[in-house]
Order: C-alpha cells, then sequence, then structure tokens
C-alpha cells in the first residue's frame, strides 16, 4: 500500500517539476509583457525533439551514457534561444494592440511550430532509448523509482529556488518585477524596455524548452505534446495565479499530483478533475491562489 | 450599392454552384455553410460584444454529438428535430456557463471558456461507453423536411437536397442575426463593447447583454455543428478541442470582424485555401496557415473585408483596433 502510494505520488510530482517549468515560462511572460504566450507547449515540443536529437546523436558519436545529460540540457537550453527570433521577429509588433491580437499571434505560433517540427523530426514518435534507467533504479519505501525520476525533481526544485533568487535578489529581478507592475514608470527610469522584454521572452522560452528536453527521457517525442501540455500548463497558471511563480509552484503541483492520483483510482477523472478545479478557482478566486487582483469587467 | 451587387452576385453563384462547380468543389461547400453559421454567432460575442471566446468548439461539439446521438442511438432521422434539439440542447448549456464566464472581460473571459471547452472535450474522450471516447459516434443520413431520400447515393444527397438546406439554414440564421445585430438590441451590445462604464450609466444591463449575446452565438454554433456532422458521418471529440476553438476564431479574423459578411467570406477562404494547401503541401499546410494568421494579426487586423474598404476607400490599409474602433 505505502508502495503504490509513494509511487503515485513520485510519479506526480515529476510531472509538476516539468509542468512548473513550464508554466514558469509562461508566468514570467505575462508578468512582464501580459501576453498569454499559448505556444508556450510548442517551445516544450521543440526543446523536447532537439533534446532527443541531442543525446542521439551524442551516442551515435560514443559518449559515455552515464553523461547523456549534458547534452540534454545543452541542447535544451540551447534551442531556448529561438525566443529571441519570436519575439524581435513577431511579438514586438502587436506590444499596443488589444490582447485578443496577441492571443492569436501566439496561436499562429502554435500552428507553425507544430508543422515545423513534423517538418524537420517526422510524424513517428522519437525516444532516447534506454538512457532512461542509465542511473538504476531507487527503492523509497519499498517502491522502486527511477533516479532520473529524483534529478529532474532536484533540478525543478532548484530552478525554482534560482528564479526565485534571480527575482528578488538581483537588479535584474528588480526591473524585472518593476516592469511588470509599472511599466510606463520603469521605461521613465532609463530602462531600456525593447532589451528586457527581448531577455524576459526569451527566459520564457529556454523554460519551456528546457522542461521539454528533461522530460524526454521518461517518454517519447511527439508532435501533440505541444497542444496537449498548453492546456494542462493553463490549468497550472489559472488555479496558481496569473503572473505569480509561487502559484506557478504550487498550481504545478496540485496539477501534477491530482492528475496522478485520479489516473490510479478512476482515470476517466484524469484532466476532469483538473478543469473543474480550474473553473472552480475562475469562478471562485479569478486571481488564482497568488495572484495580484484580477480585473473583473 | 457596390456592396449589395456582390452580395448578390456571391448568393447567386452559391445557389448555382451544384449545377456548375465539381462535385469535389461542392462538397466543400458543406462545412463552409456549416461555419458560416457557427461564425455568424461568434462574431456577435466577438465583433459586435468585444468578448472573444476560445472554447466556442464546445457548441460545435454540443451539436454533432446531438445529431449524432439522434440519429444513431434513439432512431430520429428528421433533421429539423436535430437542429431544433442541438440549438435547445446549446441555450441550455450555455446558460450557466455563459452566466460565470460573462462576469470577466478579456483574458480571464477567453481563459474560462477555454476550460468550459476542455471539460466537454475531456468528458466526450473518455466516458467511452456513452460516447465511443476517441472513434466518435456515427452520424446517420438524415431525413429533409419528411423525405428519407434513402434511394439517393450519398454524393447526390449531399450535393442536392442537403446542399439546398444547409443553405436556407445559413441565409435564415443571417437575416435573423441582421435583424439582431441591426436592432436597439445589437446597438446595446455595440456599446457596452466600446465603453461599458458607459453602457452601465445609460441603464443598460451589462452583465444581462452579454449573457444574451452568449446564449445566441453558442445557439448558432449548436446549429452549425449539427450542420457540420452529417456530411462527414462521424463526431468525434476533436470537433471540441481547444484548437478547433482557436481556429473558428482565426477565420472570423480571416475574413473581418468588424464587418457583418466578414467571418462567413472568412469561413470560405479557409475551407478552400486549407483544402489547396493540403493538397499543395500536405505536411507543411500548418505552418503556411499559421504564418498567414500572424501575417494578418500584424499587418492587417481588419481581415479581408477591412482590406477591401481600405481599397474602396483609396487609402492604405491601416490597422484596425476593435478595442478602439
Amino acid at each position: 500500500m505505502t508502495e503504490h502510494v509513494v509511487r503515485v505520488l513520485l510519479s506526480g510530482v515529476f510531472h509538476a517539476s516539468i509542468l512548473f517549468l513550464v508554466s514558469a515560462g509562461l508566468q514570467v511572460v505575462f508578468g512582464v509583457q501580459k501576453i498569454f504566450n499559448l505556444a508556450c507547449g510548442s517551445f516544450y515540443a521543440l526543446g523536447a525533439y532537439v533534446g532527443v536529437w541531442a543525446v542521439q546523436m551524442y551516442a551515435a558519436a560514443g559518449g559515455p551514457p552515464a553523461f547523456f545529460i549534458v547534452p540534454l540540457v545543452l541542447g535544451g537550453l540551447l534551442v531556448g534561444l529561438v525566443g529571441v527570433v519570436v519575439e524581435r521577429g513577431l511579438l514586438r509588433f502587436v506590444y499596443d494592440r488589444d490582447e485578443t491580437f496577441q492571443l492569436l499571434l501566439t496561436f499562429a505560433l502554435v500552428l507553425m511550430l507544430e508543422d515545423a517540427i513534423r517538418l524537420t523530426w517526422g510524424t513517428s514518435p522519437l525516444s532516447t532509448g534506454g538512457m532512461y534507467l542509465v542511473y538504476g533504479q531507487a527503492h523509497i519505501l519499498g517502491a522502486a523509482v527511477p533516479v532520473y525520476n529524483l534529478v529532474v525533481i532536484a533540478a525543478g526544485l532548484a530552478i525554482a529556488v534560482g528564479i526565485g533568487a534571480l527575482l528578488t535578489r538581483t537588479a535584474f529581478g528588480r526591473i524585472v518585477r518593476a516592469a511588470a507592475d509599472q511599466r510606463e514608470m520603469t521605461e521613465a527610469l532609463g530602462v531600456d524596455m525593447r532589451r528586457l522584454y527581448a531577455l524576459v521572452f526569451t527566459l520564457g522560452t529556454v523554460l519551456g524548452t528546457l522542461g521539454g528536453a528533461l522530460v524526454i527521457p521518461a517518454t517519447a517525442a511527439m508532435s501533440e505534446m505541444g497542444i496537449e501540455l498548453i492546456v494542462e500548463a493553463f490549468a497550472v497558471v489559472v488555479i496558481g495565479g496569473l503572473g505569480s511563480m509561487r502559484g506557478a509552484l504550487v498550481g504545478a503541483l496540485v496539477v501534477g499530483v491530482l492528475r496522478s492520483i485520479a489516473i490510479s483510482v478512476y482515470p476517466e477523472l484524469e484532466m476532469l478533475l483538473i478543469y473543474l478545479i480550474v473553473i472552480a478557482v475562475l469562478v471562485l478566486r479569478p486571481r488564482g491562489l497568488f495572484g495580484a487582483a484580477a480585473t473583473a469587467t | 450599392m457596390i456592396g449589395r451587387l456582390g452580395l448578390v452576385a456571391a448568393g447567386a453563384a452559391v445557389v448555382a454552384a451544384p449545377f456548375a462547380a465539381s462535385t469535389y468543389h461542392v462538397l466543400l461547400m458543406l462545412p463552409f455553410m456549416a461555419y458560416g453559421v457557427v461564425l455568424l454567432g461568434l462574431n456577435l460575442l466577438f465583433g459586435y460584444t468585444g468578448l472573444v471566446s476560445f472554447g466556442h468548439a464546445l457548441f460545435i461539439g454540443i451539436g454533432a454529438y446531438t445529431g449524432a446521438f439522434l440519429t444513431s442511438t434513439f432512431g430520429v432521422r428528421s433533421l429539423e428535430a436535430i437542429v431544433v434539439t442541438a440549438a435547445g440542447l446549446g441555450a441550455v448549456v450555455a446558460a450557466p456557463v455563459a452566466a460565470l464566464c460573462v462576469r470577466y472581460v478579456k483574458i480571464y473571459f477567453g481563459m474560462l471558456t477555454l476550460a468550459f471547452g476542455m471539460v466537454f472535450y475531456t468528458f466526450v474522450l473518455k466516458f467511452y461507453r456513452l460516447t465511443g471516447g476517441d472513434e466518435g459516434l456515427p452520424y446517420l443520413r438524415p431525413s429533409l423536411l419528411g423525405f428519407g431520400l434513402e434511394g439517393m447515393s450519398k454524393t447526390d444527397y449531399l450535393t442536392g437536397p442537403y446542399y439546398y438546406y444547409s443553405l436556407i439554414v445559413l441565409a435564415v440564421a443571417a437575416v435573423v442575426m441582421w435583424r439582431i445585430v441591426h436592432s436597439p438590441f445589437g446597438l446595446c451590445l455595440k456599446t457596452i463593447r466600446d465603453n461599458p462604464a458607459k453602457a452601465e450609466t445609460l441603464g443598460i444591463g451589462v452583465g444581462r447583454y452579454r449573457w444574451y449575446a452568449f446564449v445566441i452565438s453558442a445557439v448558432y454554433a449548436s446549429v452549425g455543428g449539427a450542420l457540420l456532422g452529417a456530411p462527414i458521418g462521424n463526431v468525434d471529440p476533436t470537433l471540441a478541442y481547444w484548437t478547433h476553438s482557436g481556429n473558428i476564431v482565426f477565420m472570423t479574423l480571416l475574413g473581418g470582424f468588424a464587418s457583418f459578411f466578414g467571418p462567413i467570406l472568412g469561413a470560405f477562404v479557409y475551407i478552400y485555401l486549407e483544402d489547396f494547401l493540403k493538397s499543395l503541401a500536405p505536411s507543411s499546410w500548418r505552418l503556411i496557415f499559421g504564418a498567414l494568421l500572424a501575417a494578418v494579426v500584424i499587418l492587417a487586423p481588419g481581415g479581408l473585408m477591412g482590406l477591401v474598404r481600405a481599397a474602396r476607400r483609396g487609402a492604405s490599409p491601416r490597422p484596425h483596433d476593435p478595442a478602439r474602433a
């Protein structure tokens, strides 16, 4: 019994770590640029494919399996730089438009990235093969858990702490928070908004692609994984509160663990339960658990 | 004047199409007409009330599943009964959903509608025994005005009676919507879109009017969904997926949400362009569509109708913002 509970919980926390990364990317962009980026799921898929590709290249070159995580993470981080191109090439034209247009522009990105991935890597699922269990299994209270999962959970926590420190303890973080609160005032004080927006959007993108790269040893990369994840990340940010980092962390844990429990108890409920919670939160407390006041009417 | 001539010419072309155009292109007109009904409703909410729903695929799904359940489970084959039931169910589901959604605007409204859409999607996907899960349900050939038409081949049925049936539904839907948006009620919606605070001080119940607009648009989407399902012959959960909701917003924007006929033009262009691109570039049509959508958003937010108007005025196309329209 404990064995089963531990396995379900840990698998939920693993999923939550990945969800946190993608949602944190969504939050930082929404916080500063006020754009709800539907394409963050597509960045996640992009990171996953680049991760698989990097690991396969690495394996083909004869690299020691124990260090496969190095090309995996590097690939995930580097492909995130595509965020600069997207921000400078597309998003910057719509900052002063109605948010409907901003939302639709990110939807256009979803469509484009989905086909770009299919054109580059084909339609069949890709996986990293046996790399997942290279680190073996750990036994926790009788449950066998892949060590890789624990590594990802630890990495997720470390990144959460890192982002927290970045936002609260550095000059860059102060500027980001100032821009999120008072855009005009921050600009008037001499902050280069163009540079800041490019940086923030790239940070958001890198978090998404890194999440995709980290999930990939545990599952296969599929072209639909992006549009499926975005609705989960969407649930996370609604539950946690739009724009809040602490909200992303708590929301990811709620969604990840509940989903895992639902799958093991009554699979039909899986996402239905999550969306019902989302609706309850939106109706009862639209700012989410940690968000700033929502604009009603 | 030119606009009216264009409308008459377009109407005549649609009536004559089954005699002049190839069967293939006539069949493509069926989803166009179904989406036309959906978009007339969606634009009451988007263009006239200023609320963008990312969950209207929910109501398309309700309409389509109503048709599938009635024809294959309950043995009701009359399309009139299907359309009326779909409209009724759409309104029944929309009433509470709208009451919750219209408490918010902008991004929160969009998120709430998306969440409701996904609730319906996961429900039909997961409750396999009731809904057939991802395989969906068959939507058997409906009878039209009491005529079974079982003797006809499927193509003859779809390009003949079903085609004109859809056309009549679209025409009636358009006339009713025209009356709605040009009534005092429609003016109130536009006032709410442009300045909710002012509308409130003028004594317009902003929440109540938004609720009406939402329910009417849901009824339109359900009727459109019922029309959309029959030619396919099978109804599956992807009809209710969030990307489908995104696509119908795309169609509206493509045609031009600021114009009454814009969304219908958008549906037409979308359907034929999608078909053309799918045959031209089967693996990259989404890429091209995405680039097109990005171009419309950045360069021509008024859509095709916006471009036509700008060209007629002789001015260069100027971005048109609904918030400041």
